[in-house]
């Protein structure tokens, strides 16, 4: 074993006791930790949410608030992590303790110390003050005077309360002082990357130091399981007893986490987190920026990844349906060198690939310039922390009142994301308006062959796909109008 | 009947001139342990546990089978299995229940996920594995998976209770308008955030210790002495919290306990049993859902003359707690409606699904429903608003409920539909919907306000007792334990407030101590709202009679606190006493189901408005508006806690959380396919009230409770129909305009944004109440005619106990 000591509320804390399927919440429990609890297991809850210090868009480092019940302990090695009990200073509350106490934000308890974690990761956010993170924050109000977005404790469930004082605890918060130890540490550099292996109870858990490592490693153990965010492999885990022999963490590799804006395309790094990708877009690709904020929970964005999104394959996974709209590539790597395959070429059937053996998805490119009229449509149950039962994303080039492109995405309608090329065949080089919506969004329902399954029935998945275009031209009736005004 | 003095009753309402603590405004007294980590939860024990052994269940995956073969062999080649526990283990009853129908150890699976076996290994994943290996033969039977299947199968079980008044087939041929119907409403999973947790030790006396999430360690006690085969007194449950309980935790937790003692007992180590989300998902029982056939007749003033229902709960595969669900869901099937003719006849369905059990509201919620459905589905048709519909139907002054129970107090129903009006600007906000409607084609708006009158105390009447024991120590310390449970609501907070004013001390004096059977036994359920007000009398009664003892030797109170109690101990004055109340004044003839079972109503109403999306069926609430009846409140912010929490919950049942089970006949039937946080979705911060604002009704101090304060724990549940209505009401927008009676909205439930978007559909098409009017061309046909009950009288076997054993 080989695997550095993990700092937990600022002291060096020997990894021992793990297995490479021990969670992070079971190891810091194990320690005495108890104040981060299990609810769900499968990132739903937050009730095990603690701090990482991750590399920031807007600092050096950032607190970032994960779901301790999908990482893997082993992703701790040589991190730094902070739980509800290294927040305080001896008896003095920390603020967003001192106010979700005061203001009746507990009732059962249970749910708060993940409560907690996620509204100090806010707290502590750099740039807090100036504006809010998202745009959905601003339109939605959701956002308080003290620049605190309420979608940072979007992956936080509370079954007493009803919120309406943990929104007052988040909302009545002060700014972080400087020489709070937590900001303090912002200013410094994250916790380097390191070489970890750990090899106990018939299993392996490897952190390669770069992606060199990482090729020849899957080069030799193809078979190897790809973990990132680890919140669809820890649901694996934790539901369904998954327990495959070698788990390969990429969540660190700087070759993996590339940002980069060209002419005439814009690349993200496959293990950049949604979160990071939404940061440091900054509104320059709306549709991305829509699917994102609309993409799970906070908690999850936090870990999650468009390499993993698009590795595990699932037709209900929310990126898929916008990056098709985009017509987006994915960069493959490995060992014979990069190769580049369309989106809309990349699924071939329910949770399978074009990806071979020994490969990774490196990046994801997104061509420029992006089309005038886009939109992301989600159908689901909660506004927040949900799983779509459609995904729709939009991309559309009105032009004189005339459609001149459209590629729409789809999501939830098939084994696989489809293109929905028979809708942009009516769409394009027709006027954009009633009548044609009408006709296109009647093929648009057409679409796909959805399923009845306990999100919704087939005969409303259909129809959804035949209003969000409806809804689409309601809202953008003269789209040119709104782009120059 | 006893009834209370008046002046006994006005004694235990008041509150002292001075050093008054409760009505103080404070936080959750566990508050800073919450938000640090520090607060221990049964789980959190484990780590603190040495040897602890972990039990995982054998879970078999059909939903009815007859166990002809059970080979647990192969667990004990799995590395780390310690023990694997089966029928043949248990030394007592193989019962988990108090009604002999729910076995431990089961030799017929009567559910998909029932338990056969339990797996102890060194590790969780040791004991995973083992229950992976142990292999179990099956004889598939028959299962009935939904209420639908049941009725048709005519599988009941229990009592049939009717509950009656009047004469209703005559009042329906009288009355000017006759409607009927079928309504239907889901259940619902509690979803505590800690599921269930029973952590047992054994002394070196063979004393079982348990330390369990449970709302009722006294019966979690008893049950875990039947299974071992020894006496109570040989058993101690301990809860130091819950995280979360609502009903889920009164009688669901004994099995579990009962395991980790059988374990405890047969290894001699600690045993832990938790359930993963899943597996409480799919072995502990939930809100039973409900099927109602109605006829409901109105005058030509629109006020309700009749109304005969027939309410089949689906109760599962276990009797459990149904009879009582059920009994209260007929009690509150009038909700706050002055209704003069009414039959109301109730069963329970025998289901192949997870026992269904108390639930916040505990049946009130689904015997309201029906009423509320009736109204809303009806004023269209009536031609009147439905906000006009429900006054003019409240109960007044002199008016009794169909079980023959005095309305007390209606006057605060009617004040607090004023006030609510009043702060919520009702009627310039109804003006404002009606202009945003017109001007929005695809979104619509409603705004609806609902009523709640809710029956405070348990409908048995032996279980409105409770005990205390106050500790005054030397140095004028005050421990306080009594017989009520923690499990977020804030009854601890409440306790140690009626403590300090009881005793005159600073709530810093006292504290409160983990509820143990072996401190207070005997206790009653955390349940049916009532722990203030039963374990606050019972403390104060404790508190009362040392503050007699302590008059003795300071008679004119000119002592500090500390030195009359240092007095007292020097001429040796017993400084602890045991506490005792019983709510006087009950009685309920659960065979005639008449009488008088509460101690008085909590009334509460509710405005909500809802926005909601005309191309996807989504909406969001803007708005909620409260008065609700606390009395005068023990503690307001636990007060407003419980009423802003229990309207999300309440809405969450009603318009968001979908258990569903798979009805195919396919493999996987009888399955819960939304056994998962991720499939099966409760509210988070999006669906709550964008702006929400709760007002306590004032002046509204109740005789007879602790204090003046009134039980809170379930009625703000109920406001959540208010969010229903409001989405009826905006859907309603989506259809034709006009004038005069037109067709009402039938809204599924729970009112998901597919359900939502289904009755917009219908709304468009001209509408569509499914009311079955009967045809006026055939005078015979009144349309759906409730059936009547062909099966036994109801007479809970925890009453005939009770009066068998009563030597009178």
């Amino acid at each position: 074993m080989e695997a550095p000591d993990v700092v937990v509320n600022g002291r060096a804390v020997p990894f021992v006791g793990a297995t490479p399927h021990t969670t992070a919440l079971d190891w810091l429990r194990g320690l005495g930790l108890t104040g981060a609890k299990e609810g769900c297991a499968e990132g739903e809850c937050g009730a095990c949410s603690v701090m990482v210090a991750r590399p920031g868009v807007e600092a050096p480092t950032e607190w970032t608030a994960l779901n301790a019940c999908l990482m893997p302990a082993a992703q701790l090695a040589g991190q730094e992590v902070v739980t509800a009990e290294g927040l305080a200073d001896g008896d003095t509350l920390h603020p967003v303790q001192a106010e979700m106490a005061a203001r009746g934000g507990s009732q059962c308890g249970y749910c708060t110390p993940g409560f907690v974690c996620s509204m100090a990761a806010e707290f502590y956010r750099p740039g807090r003050r100036e504006a809010p993170r998202s745009a959905e924050a601003e339109e939605g109000h959701e956002c308080g005077p003290n620049g605190f977005d309420l979608h940072a404790l979007s992956g936080n469930l509370c079954r007493c309360t009803g919120y309406r004082p943990i929104r007052a605890a988040a909302y009545a918060v002060g700014q972080a002082e400087d020489d709070d130890p937590l900001t303090a540490r912002t200013r410094q550099q994250p916790p380097a990357t390191t070489y970890a292996e750990l090899a106990a109870d018939g299993a392996r858990f490897v952190r390669p130091a770069d992606l060199p490592a990482l090729l020849d490693l899957l080069a030799a153990e193809p078979d190897a399981v790809l973990v990132a965010g680890s919140t669809d492999h820890g649901v694996e885990v934790n539901l369904r007893g998954r327990r495959p022999p070698l788990t390969v963490a990429v969540d660190r590799l700087d070759e993996l986490r590339g940002f980069a804006v060209a002419d005439d395309h814009v690349e993200l790094g496959a293990a950049l987190s949604l979160t990071e990708i939404e940061r440091r877009l900054a509104g320059r690709l709306p549709l991305v920026g829509q699917m994102t904020e609309q993409f799970a929970s906070r908690l999850i964005r936090n870990g999650a990844t468009l390499g993993g999104n698009l590795g595990t394959g699932s037709p209900i996974g929310d990126a898929a349906p916008s990056l098709l709209a985009l017509e987006a590539e994915v960069v493959l790597a490995s060992v014979e060198g990069d190769r580049t395959v369309a989106l809309a070429d990349y699924f071939t059937g329910y949770r399978a690939s074009v990806r071979r053996p020994g490969e990774v998805i490196r990046a994801v490119r997104v061509p420029l310039p992006a089309r005038g009229l886009t939109a992301f449509h989600k159908i689901a149950k909660r506004r927040f922390d949900d799983i779509s039962s459609v995904a729709v994303g939009f991309a559309l080039d009105v032009d004189d009142g005339v459609v001149t492109a459209a590629r729409i995405g789809l999501g939830g309608v098939a084994a696989t994301p489809i293109r929905a090329r028979a809708t942009e065949a009516v769409l394009e080089g027709r006027p954009w308006d009633a009548a044609t919506v009408a006709e296109a969004a009647d093929v648009l329902g057409r679409e796909g062959t959805p399923l009845d399954d306990h999100r919704a029935s087939a005969a409303y998945r259909a129809a959804m796909l035949r209003t969000s275009l409806l809804k689409l031209h309601a809202e953008n009736p003269a789209p040119e109008l709104e782009a120059s005004a | 009947m006893s009834r209370a003095p008046e002046h006994l009753a006005r004694d235990l309402a008041r509150r002292p001139a001075r050093g008054v603590v409760v009505g103080e405004h404070l936080p959750h007294e566990s508050a800073a342990g919450h938000v640090t980590g520090a607060a221990l939860y049964t789980d959190d024990l484990v780590g603190r546990t040495p040897g602890c052994l972990h039990a995982h269940p054998v879970q078999v995956p059909v939903a009815h089978a007859r166990v002809t073969g059970l080979r647990v062999a192969p667990a004990y080649d799995v590395p780390g299995v310690v023990r694997v526990l089966t029928a043949a283990d248990v030394p007592g009853v193989n019962d988990a229940g108090i009604k002999h129908d729910e076995p431990l150890f089961t030799d017929e699976v009567m559910f998909h996920g029932h338990a056969v076996a339990w797996v102890l290994g060194e590790t969780l994943e040791a004991a995973r594995r083992g229950a992976l290996a142990v292999e179990v033969d099956l004889t598939e039977l028959p299962a009935l998976v939904s209420v639908h299947d049941a009725i048709a199968a005519g599988s009941f079980q229990g009592g049939q209770p009717t509950l009656a008044r009047g004469d209703v087939e005559r009042a329906l041929e009288d009355a000017a308008h006759v409607f009927s119907g079928e309504t239907e409403m889901a259940g619902q999973e509690h979803f505590y955030l800690e599921t269930h947790c029973s952590l047992a030790l054994v002394d070196e006396a063979g004393q079982v210790f348990v330390q369990s999430s449970t709302q009722h360690p006294t019966e979690t006690q008893e049950i875990v002495a039947h299974v071992l085969g020894i006496a109570s007194h040989e058993v101690t449950v301990q809860c130091l919290r819950m995280g979360g309980g609502f009903g889920g935790k009164e009688m669901q937790p004994h099995g579990y306990a009962a395991v980790a003692a059988l374990g405890a007992r047969l290894t001699g180590r600690p045993v832990r049993v938790r359930l993963t989300r899943s597996q409480d998902m799919t072995m502990t029982g939930k809100r039973h859902g409900f099927h109602a056939a109605w006829r409901a007749g109105f005058d030509a003033d629109a006020r309700l003359v009749a109304l005969d229902a027939t309410l089949t709960s689906d109760g599962g595969w276990s009797l459990d707690l149904s009879e009582p669900v059920l009994a209260r869901a007929l009690c509150h099937v009038d909700n706050a409606y002055w209704i003069p003719h009414v039959r109301v006849n109730g069963r329970v369905a025998q289901t192949h699904k997870t026992s269904q059990t108390a639930f916040r509201g505990f049946g009130g919620p689904q015997g309201m429903f029906v009423v509320e459905d009736v109204l809303g589905r009806c004023a269209p048709r009536l031609g009147v608003p439905a906000h006009v519909l429900r006054e003019r139907n409240f109960y007044a002054d002199g008016q009794d409920t169909p079980y023959g129970q005095p309305v007390k107090q209606p006057e605060r129903l009617h004040r607090a539909w004023a006030t609510l009006s009043s702060e919520a600007d009702l009627e310039a906000r109804r003006a404002e919907v009606a202009a945003f409607n017109a001007a929005h084609p695809h979104t619509k708006r409603g705004l609806a306000t609902t009523p709640v009158k809710f029956g405070i105390s348990f409908n048995l009447t032996a279980f409105n007792q409770a005990g205390a024991l106050v500790h005054v120590y030397k140095d004028g310390s005050v421990l306080v334990n009594h017989g009520g449970t923690e499990m977020g609501q804030g009854l601890h907070t409440k306790m140690l407030q009626v403590a300090a004013t009881a005793l005159g001390v600073p709530l810093s004096r006292v504290r409160l101590a983990p509820t143990r059977t072996d401190k207070v036994p005997n206790t009653s359920a955390t349940a049916a709202s009532s722990g203030a007000d039963l374990n606050g009398a019972a403390i104060r009664d404790a508190c009362e009679q040392i503050t007699a003892r302590l008059l003795e030797v300071d008679p004119d109170s000119s002592m500090s606190w500390e030195d009359r109690v240092r007095t007292a101990y020097m001429s040796r004055v017993q400084l602890f006493a045991a506490g005792f109340y019983k709510t006087e004044g009950l009685h309920w003839d659960s065979a005639a189901m008449r009488g008088e079972p509460f101690k008085y109503f909590a009334y509460g109403v509710a405005a909500a408005e809802v926005e909601v999306d005309g191309f996807t069926g989504g909406y969001r609430t803007r708005r909620v508006d409260v008065v609700h009846d606390v009395g005068a409140s023990l503690s307001p912010l636990v007060d407003v806690g419980q009423i802003e929490g229990g309207y999300v919950q309440g809405a969450g049942w009603l318009t968001l959380e979908d258990l569903r089970w798979d009805e195919s006949d396919g493999p996987g039937r009888g399955r819960l396919l939304t056994q998962a946080a991720s499939t099966y979705k409760l509210p988070s911060l999006s669906e709550m009230p964008e702006d929400f604002r709760v007002t306590l009704l004032p002046d509204a101090s109740e005789d007879g409770a602790v204090y003046g304060g009134k039980a809170v724990g379930e009625p703000p549940l109920m406001l959540a129909f208010a969010t229903r209505e409001a989405l009826r009401e905006a859907v309603a927008a989506f259809g034709p305009d006009g004038e005069g009676p037109r067709p009402g909205v039938h809204l599924a439930s729970p009112a998901t944004p597919e359900a939502v978007w289904w009755a917009i559909e219908r709304a468009r098409a001209g509408g569509d109440d499914r009311l079955v009017l009967g045809d006026p061309a055939e005078p015979d046909d009144t349309g759906i005619v409730p059936p009547q009950p062909d099966g036994p009288a109801y007479r809970p076997s925890s009453e005939r106990l009770a009066q068998d054993q009563d030597p009178s």
